[in-house]
């Protein structure tokens, strides 16, 4: 594999860095404040696709930034993997920008320059660990996540906000603290570096009763992938402003969560390892048990946000379970739901924020009708819940494909019965929902004619949207990217 | 000239301490100048110290040219050099930083003068004791930095300054007795007080009563000292009623010295031979004593309501951690201790130069009383933003580097579950800085809850009233000397693992 050194992960990292200063000193501008938000998001996103082709040449790009201890180093390493989680937060921070400055205005929201300065600081973490070279780089913007996302939880300033941005707090620091940490420590003094490679770095190195330990430990740690029993800081995370509901709890927070695992799991565990001591078929009923309580869970919701947050916890397990796998379709359909969900579920949390600020309900009982005052915005919604379902021709169908190709090349005929069983409960938490917009009348009885959220939200949600039907049929060329890196972790021969 | 700089280092301050309360009379400004100087001057003898010493090895000055072991000899390696750096380092930084404390910490004009002079004794006395190669010599500095700090204690506002001095004067002596009892039983059976010389005859005494009694004596009196569980009772009420610049300093450089004489005791006066001879595990004691300081100073940290007194049970945890490294017996170990000794110094220093700062502008220190102060004061709360992650072991700070080698030391010498206990202790650590975190940055100060909050895009901005430039000064360097020993640690880490090897070799 050819090795390119470059500080071009280093720029798309500072560049919102940069901005957060910007945007620091002028809070007094509105418009040029956004204007730096903007600037930096495309600039980010541009950097990022300027790694593309080098990337899907099949080379890699690493930078080496400092050496803490020996043994801690700074450094990044832009792979495959690494570049499917950084353009999906990157192109939709784009997207996100925007509507969050609608959203934003629209509410006449406080602060509203420690919220653009928080989020670009997430975005800037969030592509720290998309590049991290070694474990320690990751733990680092890991951390700097949960801690700038905070601020953006907290943001109401209610006591309902500290309280859930507390919980928040709470659950992902002291998860991180407890579990990655010591999980960070044992594989150094096991494997003597922390640094990923392709076939993994413990094997060999220890007993499997050890690997077994640090295994468990890297899983109960990384509790941002939403895995239950540390699931339910995600519902508390609801009381943010809902851009950051729709880009940190759908995309950039979580997505880091799932994608940590699959750089853990791939990279210092190693395939081989992991099935020679049958780990992943633990994990996966592990995560077959979160996918289907979430979507009971889900069902169970009112509150719209909330009935999406319990459908990520839900689909973030779909994640984890095709990886844990550890067959070629498995891992594939893993890396590709990383950017298929987060084009689905963005756009549905755009939807909830739009209803709210059109018309302030924030409940699913509230929304008979509402399609036909808010078609597109409706319209848009009913593209993202289908493709959550895996409908054809949406996005969410081509990963579910590759989940269950998977689960037969994985000879695990009862992990077919809970994709069969979470898609009904998926159709059955969403499609009443769309039933209700459309065909239903308006409880009040009042008929509105359209009256649809700001243009500045519309468009953003319509784009998503198309992102989603765009991915069904663009999908070959995400497939190539995911195909480089599912070659590397499986030695080449995919 | 350059040849007498361990002699210097001690000698131009003492002879400063003497005329500084004499030009004080004239302005009592005068001897700050003179107390600021003076630790600068140092400080840079301290860096040339360590910059000879990595180039030539060990320095060995004879006092008046007498050799040694008959004459005094005052001897610098890697490990008194990087100790001399961290004290002459906080000297200084507490020297500038007093000038606006004692305006309002010390209200008496004439004990301003007696203030320096007495400051200038103490930090003497502290890098006296470890530049001397001659631990009689050690008590006799150690006798004047602890009077000397039972003087800076008392000069504290409240009257509770008093018996709290009066406390530590009753326990520290204890321990400086115990620790002349021990130098005493070692004098008689090698007829030596030179460290380098003792270390040479012990080994062939090391079965014997006297030599254990001896070994006992000197570490319960630097236990004393050093606040270590549970001889730890008069550090809190010290800490918490002396002027704010005697806290930072002395917690920044007090107990990091009593630590470094523990280690030389430990390691260089007895060898790791001795403790197979002794009769009872010494690394168990010392490490069940290093965990109940550790999870008691946290503990009792998060009970607290005045934040002095907070810092100063987390005092007690982290001298716990220090005690860890040691007890390990290791490289690693005593890597993680040394690098905690530097680490506890930038972190504690900083947050109770912060703390100083506030009671400047509020005069008071309940931790309630810090409610909205981000606001009011940024570059402060900053500072001790950055400290208090750093206490917390936030990777990229200092805080985290000694938290790894001392989790990663534990694991080596096959001790797991002190893994969970540090990390135990960090997470309690976070959440009693957590709560003041909490209220500096995210409540609205007292008297301003009534505003509305939520959709009000329209709050008129609090005015911005920092601390001085000579307090803020200081404890922004230092709250950044955090950050940057946190991501360029492999400075002051190989310079550790130099000393370590040379301990444990």
């Amino acid at each position: 594999m050819e090795i390119i050194e470059s500080a071009r992960p280093v720029y798309a990292i500072l560049v919102s860095l940069l901005a957060v200063v910007l945007i620091g000193i002028s809070g007094k501008y509105p418009n040029l404040r956004e204007m730096w938000t903007m600037l930096a998001s495309v600039l980010k996103f541009g950097l990022v696709v300027s790694m593309l082709p080098t990337i899907l040449a099949g080379k890699v790009i690493e930078y080496h930034v400092t050496r803490v201890l020996p043994g801690l180093d700074i450094a990044f390493r832009v792979d495959s993997l690494g570049m499917v989680l950084a353009l999906t937060a990157s192109f939709l921070w784009i997207i996100t920008s925007v509507y969050a400055i609608g959203y934003m205005r629209s509410m006449d929201e406080h602060a509203q320059t420690r919220f653009f300065m928080c989020f670009a600081i997430a975005l800037s973490s969030a592509m720290g660990v998309a590049f991290s070279a070694n474990v320690f780089t990751l733990f680092v913007f890991y951390e700097i996540i949960t801690v700038s996302t905070f601020a953006l939880v907290a943001h109401e300033e209610t006591s309902e906000a500290i309280k859930g941005a507390r919980k928040y707090l709470t659950y992902l620091l002291g998860t991180s603290i407890f579990f990655f940490l010591p999980a960070i420590f044992l594989t150094y003094n096991y494997a003597g570096t922390l640094d990923f490679a392709s076939q993994g770095i413990l094997s060999g190195k220890a007993s499997y009763t050890i690997v077994s330990i640090i295994f468990v430990l890297y899983i109960a740690g990384i509790a941002k992938a939403g895995m239950m029993p540390f699931h339910s800081w995600l519902p508390s995370a609801m009381v943010a402003p809902t851009p950051v509901s729709a880009l940190l709890h759908a995309v950039a927070v979580v997505k880091v969560g799932v994608f940590t695992v699959i750089r853990i799991l791939l990279f210092v565990f190693g395939i081989d390892l992991l099935s020679k001591i049958g780990l992943g078929t633990y994990l996966a009923y592990f995560a077959s048990f979160t996918i289907i309580t979430a979507s009971i869970m889900a069902l169970k919701q009112d509150n719209l946000k909330l009935r999406l947050a319990y459908s990520t916890i839900s689909q973030l397990s779909y994640i984890i379970l095709a990886v844990a796998l550890l067959t070629p379709s498995g891992i594939t359909s893993s890396i590709m739901h990383i950017t298929i969900h987060a084009f689905g579920k963005i756009t549905l949390f755009f939807v909830a924020g739009a209803i709210y600020v059109t018309t302030h309900k924030k409940n699913v009982s509230e929304l008979d009708g509402i399609g036909r005052q808010m078609p597109f915005t409706m319209a848009a919604f009913t593209i993202g819940s289908f493709s959550m379902i895996a409908v054809p021709p949406f996005g969410g169908f081509i990963s579910k494909w590759y989940l269950i190709m998977g689960t037969f090349e994985a000879n695990l005929i009862p992990i077919l019965i809970v994709i069969v069983a979470s898609t009904l409960l998926n159709a059955a938490y969403f499609l009443p929902i769309v039933y209700a917009a459309f065909f239903k009348q308006s409880k009040s009885g009042e008929v509105h004619g359209i009256k649809e959220a700001p243009v500045l939200m519309v468009v953003p949600i319509l784009m998503t949207a198309a992102g989603v039907l765009i991915l069904f049929f663009t999908s070959p060329l995400l497939l190539n990217l995911v195909k480089i890196a599912v070659a590397g972790a499986l030695g080449g021969s995919y | 000239m350059i040849k007498h700089l361990p002699a210097l280092l001690i000698v131009i301050p003492l002879l400063v301490a003497i005329i500084t309360p004499i030009i004080g009379r004239l302005h009592w400004v005068l001897s700050w100048y003179a107390v600021t100087i003076t630790t600068f001057i140092s400080f840079v003898i301290s860096l040339f110290l360590l910059q000879t010493v990595l180039v030539q090895g060990r320095i060995s000055y004879w006092m008046s040219g007498w050799k040694p072991p008959f004459g005094i000899e005052y001897a610098v390696d890697y490990l008194n050099a990087y100790v001399l750096i961290i004290v002459s380092f906080m000297a200084l930084a507490g020297a500038i930083y007093s000038r606006k404390n004692i305006e309002v910490e010390i209200e008496d004009e004439n004990r301003k003068p007696l203030f320096y002079m007495i400051y200038l004794l103490f930090v003497t006395g502290l890098m006296g004791m470890v530049v001397t190669g001659d631990i009689f010599n050690i008590y006799v500095l150690l006798e004047i930095a602890s009077l000397t700090g039972y003087a800076l204690i008392a000069l504290g506002k409240k009257r509770r300054a008093l018996v709290a001095a009066y406390n530590y004067l009753v326990m520290g002596t204890v321990g400086a007795t115990f620790f002349l009892l021990g130098i005493g039983y070692l004098y008689l059976m090698t007829g030596t007080l030179n460290i380098a010389d003792l270390a040479a005859r012990l080994p062939e005494f090391y079965q014997t009563k006297a030599v254990f009694t001896a070994f006992t004596f000197i570490v319960v009196g630097l236990s004393i000292k050093l606040a270590i569980f549970p001889f730890h009772f008069w550090l809190p009420n010290s800490y918490a009623h002396a002027p704010s610049t005697v806290s930072a300093v002395m917690a920044a450089t007090g107990a990091k010295v009593a630590a470094y004489v523990l280690i030389r005791v430990m390691f260089t006066v007895f060898n790791p031979e001795f403790y197979l001879h002794v009769p009872f595990n010494i690394q168990y004691i010392l490490l069940i004593l290093a965990v109940a300081a550790i999870l008691v100073g946290s503990i009792m940290a998060l009970a607290q309501t005045d934040i002095k007194k907070m810092l100063a049970y987390s005092s007690v945890g982290q001298i716990g951690y220090i005690v860890l490294g040691i007890s390990l017996m290791s490289v690693t170990g005593m890597m993680g201790s040394l690098i905690h000794l530097l680490n506890h110094a930038l972190m504690k220093g900083a947050l109770f130069f912060a703390v100083g700062a506030v009671v400047y502008r509020t005069g008071l220190t309940s931790i309630e009383n810090l409610r909205g102060l981000g606001k009011k004061m940024p570059w402060t709360m900053a500072a001790f933003t950055i400290a208090a992650l750093s206490m917390t072991g936030v990777p990229l700070t200092v805080g985290f580097v000694s938290k790894w080698y001392l989790a990663v030391a534990s694991i080596e010498s096959g001790m797991w579950w002190l893994v969970p206990i540090i990390l135990l202790s960090s997470l309690l650590t976070a959440v009693y800085f957590w709560r003041i975190l909490d209220s500096i940055w995210l409540k609205p100060a007292p008297g301003e809850e009534s505003l509305e909050h939520g959709h009000n895009s329209h709050q008129t901005p609090v005015k911005s009233n920092d601390a001085p430039l000579t307090m803020l000064i200081p404890t922004f360097t230092v709250a950044m000397l955090c950050l940057v020993f946190g991501v360029f640690a492999y400075a002051p880490v190989s310079l550790v693992e130099k000393a370590a090897m040379i301990l444990l070799k």
